[in-house]
């Protein structure tokens, strides 16, 4: 079983730590990721040309990451198209006050891959409603893409091999057991790093709050 | 919305995340999280987490073409997939396995009732129906167990579960649940392995109930 964990509730400390009214405003290009900007394009005004863009970047990325968990290049492919034709047909349900476009794309990517490999229906929870008495608003979103940010950041300084072994986590269908096995590492040393590995992600994060 | 005081381990939600769950736990995260704001949130972390690292991928050229055929495909109409609701004491999650009718339960004695959603080798999940004051048989854990309250509540010697609730058992769990007095205690519980029960009777009926 993996272990990272991450203090929560982040969403709510996001909101809290969420920049002052004034900053909201400003044009949503230079202030959300190129990420967010293609996906809101594509779900507002089902822009093609953002969706084109979206693809040049995210495909090849995407298909080294399913390649990463373990699909086939050919699979690989299939599973990419697939993901990406799900992103403009779902396009409409992301909420950037919820999720960052990365984390949203990244679970559409391990559904699609599961259902796809495992021909079974992934199970996913009901939508809650708002949280009573917190408003969205665009400070909120801005603080999740700055938190997107800071995590990227925080995980390009890992050391190469705590990198890898989270990578190992969130990327691959492997427990501690399986990573052990497949790296000859002992299981102690396995788990030692991936929690120094995360906790320095933690104290990078806690510096956000 | 349910106070809920029991929940799902953060590492089991980032397996979750992952896709590294059997599908009989997955459901009852998913269900889990269908009640619960602060699991959803932690999902949320874990998923940010999953998208920081899918950004950082090294990337793999697309075949020739990939980009046209996929631009074709946009018009075209998606297959209508069935989407399940949440529907009286059962989440979403629940309602996909029921494939949307009523459970199925088969009765086990003593007025408890179950309906096996779904096995394969890696697990089993399934409904089981406790009438009030009516305690599940004396068992404990080969491998683990997640029992999840939809209605109702139960209480063991580790304390009290209601609705949204999450009891998880393992090797080292030893219990036996009463339903509370109130409405019939209905749990979604998954298992990687067969229970165990103590009492000589329930343990001859296990092959043929398949608890």
């Amino acid at each position: 079983m993996l272990t990272l964990n991450l203090d929560r509730p982040p969403v709510k400390n996001a909101v809290l730590r969420a920049s002052p009214e004034g900053k909201a405003v400003v044009s949503k290009e230079k202030t959300y990721s190129q990420l967010t900007v293609w996906l809101l394009a594509v779900r507002d005004d089902r822009d093609r040309a953002a969706f084109g863009d979206m693809f040049d970047f995210l495909a090849p990325r995407l298909k080294g990451f399913v390649i990463r968990c373990g699909a086939r290049p050919a699979l690989a492919e299939e599973i990419v198209q697939d993901v990406m034709l799900t992103i403009w047909r779902k396009a409409a349900m992301f909420d950037p006050h919820k999720a960052q476009a990365s984390a949203w794309i990244y679970q559409i990517a391990r559904n699609r891959h599961i259902d796809i490999v495992r021909k079974e229906n992934r199970p996913v929870p009901d939508e809650l409603g708002e949280d009573p008495g917190s408003e969205p608003d665009a400070s909120q979103i801005l603080a999740l893409e700055q938190e997107a940010l800071h995590l990227k950041q925080a995980i390009a300084q890992l050391h190469p091999d705590q990198k890898e072994m989270i990578e190992k986590a969130y990327i691959g269908d492997l427990t501690h057991q399986e990573i052990s096995t497949q790296t000859g590492l002992p299981l102690g040393t396995v788990k030692s790093r991936i929690r120094l590995g995360l906790g320095r992600l933690r104290k990078e994060l806690k510096g956000l709050r | 919305m349910p106070a809920i005081t029991h929940h799902i381990p953060d590492p089991m939600i980032a397996a979750y995340a992952a896709g590294s769950l059997p599908h009989a736990f997955s459901m009852v995260v998913a269900s889990h999280l269908s009640y619960c704001r602060d699991c959803q949130a932690a999902l949320g972390a874990h998923q940010a987490v999953g998208g920081a690292l899918l950004e950082g991928a090294d990337c793999v050229a697309m075949a020739q073409g990939a980009k046209s055929d996929l631009m074709a495909l946009l018009d075209e109409p998606a297959a209508p997939a069935p989407v399940y609701d949440a529907k009286g004491v059962y989440p979403g999650p629940v309602m996909q396995s029921l494939k949307g009718r009523p459970p199925r339960w088969r009765t086990l004695g003593m007025g408890v009732k179950q309906d096996i959603l779904f096995e394969d080798d890696f697990g089993s999940a399934r409904l089981l129906y406790i009438p009030a004051g009516q305690a599940v048989p004396d068992h404990s854990h080969n491998g683990l167990e997640l029992t999840l309250v939809l209605q109702g509540s139960f209480s063991d010697e580790t304390g009290r579960f209601g609705v949204g609730d999450v009891e998880i058992g393992d090797e080292t769990l030893d219990h036996t649940p009463v339903a509370d007095a109130g409405d019939p205690c209905i749990c979604l519980a998954a298992t990687d392995a067969p229970l165990r029960f103590k009492a000589l009777i329930p343990r001859l009926l296990q092959p043929l109930f398949r608890i």
